[in-house]
């Protein structure tokens, strides 16, 4: 479980989140929706310590990531695995290295052991046959699953995804948000998606969070979010007509 | 940013670069990898460079030496001591800044652009240390060899050269380069190369770690990169010399 307390940032002169509470539970899928420049990603970031926050709390479990140091919080990183807008893979290694990575800098298995995690990780995406292929030579789908795959490869507790159906055709997002979706449930994860993708949000919305100009603006499940009558979340949930149409229809 | 402030940055960045690796065998690969980057693949361009500067300074040093007062042999101790003390090492490392440097800016910069810093960062692993570290091991150790094969090169073009040109003999020439040697010379080229490969990978790998944007600042990274390298590496030459030979 994650828990976050009052979160602050700033940059400069803007005010990028103001004051934010949440709790992202184990097991779940936690969704963060909200309009592009709302404060999302900087969320995100500022939960996995990419940004530093101005003030507030983060806990993970009873562990609070704002006090920790550096080798407390490298630790801690071990038990967080992050996917990518753009999948984040390093080039110049292929789709079975780029899975290796991780393992070859913290375990202390064998290489088979490892090779044998990789390939584990790879089947469970459904990748079988991308082993020896470059980053370049994938497509985005794949390249989403390569990095779910090396997400998966310490075994996280704690997986967070920057919207995973970004440049993808809507079969692919399913397919994506169901592996999110699986994954969550078999490891007991405590997931945490960025997304302004509805499908999503219907798909596996368990517990959604509505950020609005920096702040939370809503929360609810996926059932909740077709009835509120909230008029900021109404206007990004029936943005287009084919939704409003659906809305009317109902 | 002010210099200062870039100052501080510099060093917290170098503070990260030299702690301890998390895996030393991930590194020692990396750092193999480096010298193959940095080392192997400069080798022709040293070999050029070199050559011509060595050819080219012999044939200048013999026409700018038509007293009869001035014996033929010094112009082979002329380009002996020019490519020790100054063209092979300042000069190629010049150079390397350029190719290597704008190399380790945009292949940096590019990673963080494309957020493969944070990815390693998210893994628990000192995204610095990683991607910096084994670059300036690996200059710090192959830079010298190139220097040393330069020096090597220089004095052979120029004997080619003079040679073929008819502006010196063999025996002259043989004869300065062995003239009067002082072997701290060597000493002194291979102490400013080293302080020279560590600017010419830290500074473009700070410019590239904290590239901010996309196509366009990796892009001007590069260029600050080989700038900023190329004044330090004239700066920390003249501070050097005064220490060392003055």
């Amino acid at each position: 479980m994650i828990r976050i307390a009052d979160i602050n940032k700033s940059f400069g002169e803007k005010h990028v989140l103001k004051g934010i509470t949440a709790t992202f539970e184990a097991g779940k899928t936690n969704l963060i929706i909200g309009q592009s420049g709302s404060g999302k990603t900087v969320l995100t970031k500022c939960i996995v310590g990419l940004h530093s926050v101005d003030s507030g709390q983060i806990h993970y479990g009873d562990k609070d990531f704002i006090v920790m140091d550096f080798k407390e919080k490298k630790q801690l990183r071990q038990e967080i695995g992050m996917l990518f807008q753009g999948g984040a893979l390093f080039d110049s290694l292929t789709v079975e290295e780029n899975v290796l990575f991780p393992l070859s800098m913290f375990s202390d298995q064998s290489m088979s052991e490892k090779r044998d995690r990789a390939n584990f990780c790879l089947n469970r995406v459904k990748l079988d046959n991308a082993n020896k292929l470059f980053p370049a030579e994938i497509s985005g789908g794949m390249k989403k699953r390569v990095a779910i795959a090396r997400a998966m490869a310490m075994n996280p507790k704690y997986l967070f995804c920057d919207e995973p159906n970004s440049g993808l055709d809507p079969q692919t997002s399913i397919v994506i948000d169901n592996l999110i979706k699986e994954i969550t449930d078999e490891y007991n994860m405590t997931t945490v998606v960025i997304t302004h993708d509805m499908n999503s949000v219907m798909e596996i919305g368990d517990n959604i969070i509505f950020i609005y100009k920096g702040e939370k603006w809503w929360e609810g499940s996926n059932e909740d979010i077709l009835k509120t009558e909230n008029k900021e979340i109404n206007d990004f949930v029936y943005a287009s007509k084919y939704m409003r149409r659906l809305k009317a229809a109902k | 940013m002010g210099i200062l402030s870039h100052v501080g940055r510099f060093v917290l960045l170098m503070s990260r670069v030299f702690r301890r690796p998390e895996k030393f065998k991930v590194y020692a690969q990396q750092f193999w990898k480096e010298v193959d980057a940095i080392g192997l693949n400069s080798l022709g361009i040293v070999a050029i460079v070199s050559i011509f500067m060595g050819a080219v300074t012999t044939i200048q040093t013999a026409y700018n030496m038509e007293s009869p007062w001035i014996p033929l042999y010094a112009v082979g101790l002329a380009v002996r001591d020019s490519m020790i003390l100054e063209f092979s090492p300042t000069i190629i490392c010049i150079i390397l800044a350029g190719k290597v440097g704008s190399n380790i800016a945009s292949e940096i910069g590019t990673m963080r652009v494309y957020e493969q810093i944070d990815a390693l960062e998210i893994m628990g692993v000192n995204s610095s240390a990683f991607l910096i570290l084994p670059k300036i091991l690996a200059a710090v150790l192959i830079i010298p060899f190139l220097v040393i094969i330069s020096m090597f090169l220089g004095i052979g073009g120029g004997w080619i050269f003079g040679v073929m040109s008819g502006v010196v003999t063999t025996y002259k020439f043989v004869y300065g380069i062995t003239y009067w040697f002082i072997p701290f010379y060597v000493t002194y080229a291979l102490i400013k190369t080293v302080v020279f490969a560590f600017l010419l990978t830290s500074i473009p790998a700070y410019f590239g770690y904290y590239t901010q944007g996309g196509a366009v600042e990796v892009g001007a990274s590069g260029t600050k990169a080989v700038v900023y390298s190329t004044i330090l590496i004239l700066l920390c030459n003249l501070i050097i010399t005064q220490m060392l030979l003055a």
